[in-house]
């Protein structure tokens, strides 16, 4: 087996194949992305190149900045949740009872597709027959909120179904990283007198930073470019308040035909996410990577 | 260590067998299929097997009628054309949109689909996409069709779409709210804005409108801007590409007035069409402004209950005192039409399928389903709801029929328009920066 794996062509042999369909699934739509944000193209006609001209567009573009603040907005949110994550993953993975219950509820919206989770809390923000609206005329709230409808609130009340939706996800990952710890560095801190709160905070949350930063990535990345309940709930509405970059993209190139000016955006969210992991990935550097074993 | 590495090679070879195996699987069904393509295409013998490709955009659960009518003109085809077989993708509204232009950027539109009029297909024709349907009003569909609503389709001279239907946009009223609150169909702007106020204070929603969809507040504006600047005024702003008219201005703030009077259903910027619908369905909100698609729900599709169709009627949207417009004035146009993609490898097989579908669609679809063909229809042979028939005499005595504007402006400008019709409905932004904006991006003529 050693000796396979240590041959160059067998490895090559054996990485070819996905490598192939990366480079044409992934990286060659990359760059042809690229391509087209230099170009005017409706999408059908011909294109015609202008150069940097979408990029300067963009740079200028108000409706495009403030749905980069929207997507950066939501990142940050994101980010500030998974200390909420951890929490929970800390207490379930603390051997209380119906751990197991919990673990699987708070998965659950995983399990459901984005449209469906989108119908779902469409129908709890409905201004009239909604459930959210009937709990607080219940309580005896007049004016009850227009949630989708009003461009003030419109963007939290979308980040809600979202972070419900990630919740599960991030717990799980949480989880796994927590029961991961060996129990005997526990047990010595326990015996050395540590309070829960000292053995959670000195102890496993230091264990688990590794963890911490690939989540705080995913976490960020996928905000900056997040698309499909956004599209389905309010498809960046009323009049753009609820717009983030990867709609903003979709509405540019397939409803104004502006393919090339379209693409330029996608480029641009691209050259986002890789300036924001690699900034992540700065920040969060340490000399000395704590290791267990 | 060596019977590892037998296995492991034993592996790699079990899966490259079965991924060749499928390979050749599926090269073993083109080649099946490949010779009865090409030899009759050679021979051009009429037992030629061919198969069409149909898109269209209604799904059975929301336009069953429609969906209906389609499933039978096909079956009718095929029985009278034993060789061709027709595959039909069904896709909503909005998706049908994204589809269209998906296929169109990869070359691969269906033989025949639908598209609508103007700006919409507009870079589909100049990117020599769809065939021109000449040789089919030339021959076949000679006069069949209403007057003018072929229009629409033509750029410089040809025409590229032929259209299915024609609508207009009545105000379909609950008469059993109307009764129970002595209110009659307003006749000026002033009575609906009392009856709004009548029915906001007996806590009933006057009009429900799903402004997600931003195209339904259009037409509120539309209707607006015909009674106060008359009926030429949008299609001209539009085409001179100025917005700057005071009966626009005047228009945009009458359409916030009756937001500011809770006219419009609670939380209308965030509901889609088909939400704010189902109020009226519901029968909670009194009033509905839709375009004649509509009318199978109040009157032939069975899926409603009689007992709700009864108490549907409909008025025409009313005048302004002082205004330019007449009350017969209306907003719609041709719907969407069927073209046939340039690239299709049986065009002529497609063109004829077209010919045979818009004769059939104009004698199935008023009987069967109630949508108005934009083919002359013969009042006096098809027995028809009386909903139909008032309709059709109006569009018979309209006049003027003011085309969507969404429709009329190109893609980049009614993309836009849609935004600022949501900003306008929602008060976040004034009368005169609507107008405003709304002209520079006409400017900007994308």
């Amino acid at each position: 087996m050693e000796k396979v794996m240590s041959n160059k062509g067998i490895i090559a042999l054996y990485v070819l194949p996905s490598l192939l369909l990366i480079i044409a699934i992934i990286y060659l739509p990359i760059v042809l992305t690229g391509y087209y944000g230099l170009m005017q193209w409706d999408g059908i006609s011909p294109m015609t190149f202008i150069g940097l001209e979408n990029y300067s567009t963009l740079l200028h573009d108000e409706k495009f900045w403030s749905s980069v603040y929207h997507s950066f907005l939501f990142a940050v949110l994101s980010t500030v949740f998974l200390s909420v994550y951890m929490a929970v993953a800390l207490v379930l993975s603390g051997n209380i009872r119906g751990a197991n219950l919990f673990r699987k509820i708070y998965l659950l919206p995983m399990l459901l597709s984005s449209v469906a989770i989108a119908q779902l809390w469409l129908k709890i923000y409905h201004p009239t027959t909604g459930i959210l609206n009937d709990f607080l005329t219940s309580l005896g709230v007049k004016e009850t909120p227009e949630w989708l409808a009003d461009p003030s609130i419109v963007l939290g009340a979308l980040f809600v179904p979202i972070l419900w939706q990630y919740a599960g996800f991030y717990i799980l990952i949480y989880y796994a990283a927590f029961k991961n710890i060996p129990a005997s560095l526990i047990e010595a801190a326990r015996i050395d007198g540590a309070s829960p709160i000292q053995i959670a905070l000195r102890i496993k949350i230091p264990l688990i930073s590794e963890v911490i930063k690939v989540t705080i990535v995913l976490a960020v990345v996928g905000s900056l470019k997040y698309f499909d309940l956004i599209y389905v709930m309010t498809d960046g509405g009323p009049n753009g308040a609820s717009e983030v970059m990867a709609s903003y993209m979709y509405h540019k190139a397939f409803r104004g035909f502006e393919f090339g000016y379209g693409s330029a955006i996608g480029f641009f969210l691209l050259l986002i996410c890789l300036v924001a992991t690699w900034g992540i990935r700065k920040l969060t550097e340490t000399k000395d990577s704590i290791q267990y074993s | 260590m060596k019977r590892k590495m037998l296995a492991a090679c034993t592996l790699i070879l079990a899966l490259v067998l079965v991924v060749t195996a499928c390979g050749s699987g599926s090269n073993n069904g083109k080649k099946n299929s490949s010779p009865s393509s090409s030899d009759s295409g050679a021979s051009k013998s009429s037992d030629e097997k061919i198969t069409l490709k149909l898109m269209h955009l209604w799904p059975d659960g929301s336009n069953s009628a429609q969906n209906k009518v389609i499933k039978q003109i096909i079956e009718e085809y095929q029985n009278a054309n034993p060789n061709v077989t027709i595959k039909t993708e069904v896709l909503e509204n909005e998706q049908y949109k994204s589809k269209l232009k998906v296929l169109s950027a990869s070359n691969d539109l269906p033989d025949v689909g639908f598209t609508w009029a103007a700006g919409f297909m507009e870079p589909y024709v100049k990117g020599n996409m769809f065939t021109s349907l000449d040789d089919l009003l030339q021959g076949d569909l000679k006069d069949k069709f209403v007057a003018g609503t072929t229009d629409g389709y033509a750029f410089d001279g040809k025409t590229y779409g032929l259209p299915v239907e024609l609508n207009i946009v009545p105000v379909y009223y609950n008469k059993e709210i109307f009764a129970q609150n002595n209110l009659q169909p307003p006749q000026t702007l002033d009575d609906l804005k009392n009856i709004i106020k009548t029915l906001n204070d007996k806590g009933v929603t006057p009009i429900t409108l799903g402004a997600k969809d931003a195209w339904t507040a259009s037409f509120w504006y539309m209707y607006l801007v015909d009674r106060f600047g008359g009926p030429d005024l949008l299609d001209k702003s539009i085409a001179s590409n100025t917005f700057s008219d005071p009966s626009l201005i005047e228009a945009a703030k009458q359409a916030q007035e009756l937001v500011d009077m809770k006219a419009f259903v609670k939380g209308f910027n965030g509901l889609s069409n088909d939400e704010a619908k189902s109020e009226f369905m519901n029968g909670k909100a009194a009033m509905y402004a839709m375009g004649t698609w509509e009318v199978p729900n109040y009157t032939t599709n069975p899926d409603v209950p009689q007992e709700f169709k009864d108490k549907i009627g409909y008025f025409k949207f009313p005048t302004v005192s002082g205004g330019k417009g007449d009350v017969s004035d209306w907003v719609g146009g041709v719907g969407v039409g069927l073209f046939v993609s340039e690239k299709s490898k049986y065009k002529d097989e497609a063109k004829k399928f077209v010919s045979f579908f818009v004769q059939k669609w104009g004698e199935h679809s008023v009987t069967d389903a109630g949508i108005i063909p934009a083919t002359k229809v013969d009042t006096t042979t098809v027995k028809l709801p009386q909903m139909f028939i008032d309709l059709l005499n109006e569009l018979n005595t309209a006049k003027k029929v003011t085309l969507y504007a969404d429709v009329q402006m190109k893609p980049v400008a009614s993309e836009e328009h849609h935004n600022l019709v949501q900003a306008l409905f929602g008060k976040a932004v004034t009368p005169e920066e609507f107008a405003k904006k709304q002209e520079d991006v006409l400017k900007a003529g994308k």
